[in-house]
């Protein structure tokens, strides 16, 4: 489904990710970690085509397009999706509004008819539920005034009404309340299937507790440094990031 | 005297006047240049009463005495009075064979705005088929406002028709010497609307500046009174989405309203008059418009809707005179700056009867190398009890070389007076259209979504389609100075 070839990127001339490779294939679930400012944030916004940041030189393809050549809208219309580790705040907008905008360029895009506004709101109570939200979010602004918590889950909601087939999470971990972690990670799971991948990129190892990578990676200083299956993670909890990133 | 009145016939009947100029005998221009003379000969040439020569006279005397405005936070070279021409006959726009004759960029804006092709051939000027017929929407309507009493017409018909009205309103409002461009169109208009809405009347449709489906171009001196009589209401139009191009640069318009007893006006205007290069500025409209509202009868209101999305400079302050006890004066704005467009408008509420009440909201958005001031004013006098405003003045920067400013200026002279004032300035960030497309909605659907959001108050008080129009127009408008 990914596949990413020495890719050399950053922003600006500044190079952050310095060759890396990987590969995804569908129904699998990746865990990225690293230490802060080692590149995960900066390899996710690569992915989902933020246009700060540019390739140098590698290639990244998704079901065999080549995703450089893509904007963000077309990245996200190809089924990738970005839970983003800091979401930004957008007055005005209504959040049950935005969601169905989202929706509707999805359907839009397959040749499909904009959804009655009233079955999507059925559409968004059942997975507001399924993710324990309060009802009122429908009614506020985008992201505005959330609180962290709020915002993460918020992302995970749109998760679940885009259905994506590559999600690219980061850091959706942090912030959330060890009951709301419990939640989402359950929607997720719910959300996960044989079809689609997961890219979770975290700093602890609980939330690999509840969602089970099939492979763990470990990043530093924008290379790959380690890779290996879960117990890479346990390993890293206990022993801190010296163990990898000196030992190369 | 009768030098006097030599040369206001030279004026206009010989093309060829003291000043030595000349102009095409065809096209019934006068020559360049402002004296007495000139403003006499406007009036002759309308064949206007004595009164309205006196109040033309009037105000020239008083012009003569003013000087250009300098508070406004605006810059344009000096404007030369005498390198204008005073008068001109209505011309007619020319008549294109199709729409391909059509400027693209003017098409551009058609499509994106989504206006029907027999609507753009109208707008555009092209010579429209049996469908769509606009002089005749035109009749109907006005024949439909007739049956009930409503005069809505030509201000030269009216000063014809109903002397009497004008001569008891007009400058009844904006008395003549109010400020520079208000004294100059009062000694030189041309042109304009006239409505007068008879008591216990509610108009049965918007009135729109739109039927009176203009084949000539727009005065540069316009001039609009409305009058609301006892229990009526009536919802008024002015301009329209569709660019507009104008050969004359700057444009000075009255416009006067009246309400009597427990009446409402309700005056809404969309402009988008040329506003120059994009890049160096040249070329656009100066738009310098003098807009007051009279609340004369107790229980009656004036609400005053804008966007504003043109012209090179805007300079306009759509205000109300609260007279009446319990009256009402509402000034929703949206104001879009980008290129080098400069604006500098608000309004001022000014509270003389008792319980009167005003709401101001303003929203600035300037893009590019724009800039883009609110000025308010909010003055209670002293037996103005109980008097309440609410005012919020938001502003939205794009990019990082626009800017934008706010000047309030509160003055009250009665203690039981409530006035509250609320400020906010927002950006619309890269980030954020990011997030947008990066769930799969484009540029265009973000900017519209995040301008509209931000413009919601607004739009709610313009008519569903005009809103319609207007949110896409801003949209248009931003889509390249976004990033
Ligand atoms: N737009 C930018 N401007 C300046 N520096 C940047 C920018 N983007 C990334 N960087 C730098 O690149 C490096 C990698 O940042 P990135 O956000 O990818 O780290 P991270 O691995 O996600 O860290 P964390 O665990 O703290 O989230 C950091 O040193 C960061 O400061
Ligand atoms: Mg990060």
């Amino acid at each position: 489904m990914l596949e990413i070839k020495d890719l050399h990127a950053g922003f600006d001339g500044n190079e952050i990710i310095k060759g890396i490779s990987l590969s995804i294939k569908k129904g699998e679930i990746h865990a990225v970690m690293g230490p802060n400012g080692s590149g995960k944030s900066t390899m996710a916004k690569i992915l989902s085509g933020h246009p700060a940041y540019q390739a140098m030189s590698g290639e990244i393809l998704f079901d065999g397009k080549n995703l450089l050549e893509m904007d963000a809208e077309e990245r996200s219309l190809a089924g990738i999706f970005m839970g983003f580790q800091y979401p930004v705040e957008v007055p005005g907008v209504n959040n049950a509004e935005f969601l169905r905008m989202a929706h509707n360029a999805r359907r839009v895009k397959a040749g499909e008819e904009e959804i009655d506004p009233l079955d999507f709101d059925d559409l968004l109570s059942e997975k507001m539920k399924m993710l324990g939200m309060e009802k009122k979010y429908k009614e506020r602004n985008l992201n505005d005034g959330f609180s962290g918590g709020e915002k993460k889950k918020n992302e995970i909601l749109q998760m679940a009404i885009l259905e994506p087939k590559l999600s690219i999470l980061d850091e959706t971990d942090s912030g959330l309340d060890i009951d709301a972690l419990r939640v989402v990670s359950e929607g997720v799971n719910k959300l996960h299937n044989e079809n689609n991948a997961l890219i979770l990129i975290t700093h602890y190892q609980r939330l690999l507790d509840y969602i089970k990578p099939d492979f763990v990676h470990v990043l530093s200083n924008g290379k790959i440094v380690k890779s290996g299956d879960k117990s890479l993670a346990l390993e890293l909890e206990s022993q801190g990031y010296d163990w990898v990133t000196t030992a190369n | 005297m009768s030098d006097e009145q030599n040369s206001v016939s030279d004026i206009l009947e010989d093309n060829t006047y003291k000043y030595g100029f000349t102009t095409d005998v065809e096209s019934e221009t006068f020559a360049k240049g402002l004296n007495e003379d000139v403003v006499r000969a406007i009036s002759k040439k309308k064949n206007e009463p004595q009164f309205m020569l006196d109040f033309r006279l009037k105000a020239f005397a008083k012009w003569k005495t003013m000087k250009v405005p300098e508070w406004p936070n605006v810059h344009y070279p000096p404007i030369d009075f005498q390198n204008i021409s005073y008068y001109s006959a209505p011309k007619q726009k020319k008549v294109l064979n199709s729409l391909d004759e059509v400027d693209p960029e003017v098409m551009r804006t058609f499509e994106k705005l989504g206006i029907p092709l027999d609507e753009q051939k109208k707008l555009a000027n092209v010579a429209v088929d049996a469908v769509f017929d606009s002089v005749s929407v035109a009749t109907t309507h006005k024949k439909k406002l007739m049956e009930v009493g409503i005069i809505f017409c030509s201000f030269s018909e009216a000063l014809q028709e109903y002397p009497e009205l004008i001569e008891e309103y007009i400058g009844s409002v904006v008395p003549v010497g109010d400020n520079y461009y208000a004294a100059l169109n009062s000694a030189v208009f041309t042109d304009g609307s006239f409505v007068y809405i008879p008591p216990d009347t509610i108009s049965p449709m918007e009135i729109s500046t739109y039927f009176r489906i203009n084949t000539e171009e727009t005065g540069q001196f316009e001039r609009t009174l409305i009058i609301c009589a006892e229990n009526s209401y009536v919802s008024y139009l002015e301009g329209c989405t569709a660019p507009q191009f104008d050969t004359n640069q700057l444009h000075a318009a009255v416009v006067e309203l009246v309400t009597l007893e427990n009446a409402e006006i309700k005056y809404s205007t969309v402009q988008n008059w040329y506003a120059g290069d994009k890049e160096t500025g040249k070329g656009g409209i100066y738009n310098f418009v003098t807009k007051r509202g009279k609340c004369q009868g107790d229980g009656s209101k004036i609400s005053w809707t804008q966007v504003e999305t043109g012209s090179a400079i805007t300079w306009k302050y759509p205000s109300c005179l609260l007279l009446g006890d319990n009256t009402t004066g509402e000034f929703y704005s949206v104001a879009l700056t980008n290129g080098h467009m400069q604006a500098d408008t608000g309004t001022k509420m000014i509270h003389v009867g008792k319980n009167t009440r005003s709401s101001i909201i303003s929203k600035g958005i300037s893009a590019d190398y724009s800039s883009n001031s609110y000025r308010g004013q909010v003055k209670v006098g002293k037996n103005a009890t109980n008097a309440r405003n609410y005012s919020q003045c938001d502003s939205m920067l794009v990019g990082d070389k626009s800017s934008a400013h706010t000047f309030p200026y509160i003055e009250t002279a009665n203690s039981s007076v409530q006035v509250e004032h609320e400020a906010a300035t927002s950006k619309i960030s890269e980030d954020q259209l990011f997030y947008f497309e990066s769930r799969g909605i484009s540029r265009e659907n973000a900017i519209e979504a995040v301008i509209s959001g931000f413009c919601k108050e607004v739009f709610k008080q313009l008519p569903m389609e005009f809103a319609v129009e207007a949110q896409k127009l801003l949209t248009l408008k931003l889509e390249d100075s976004v990033g």
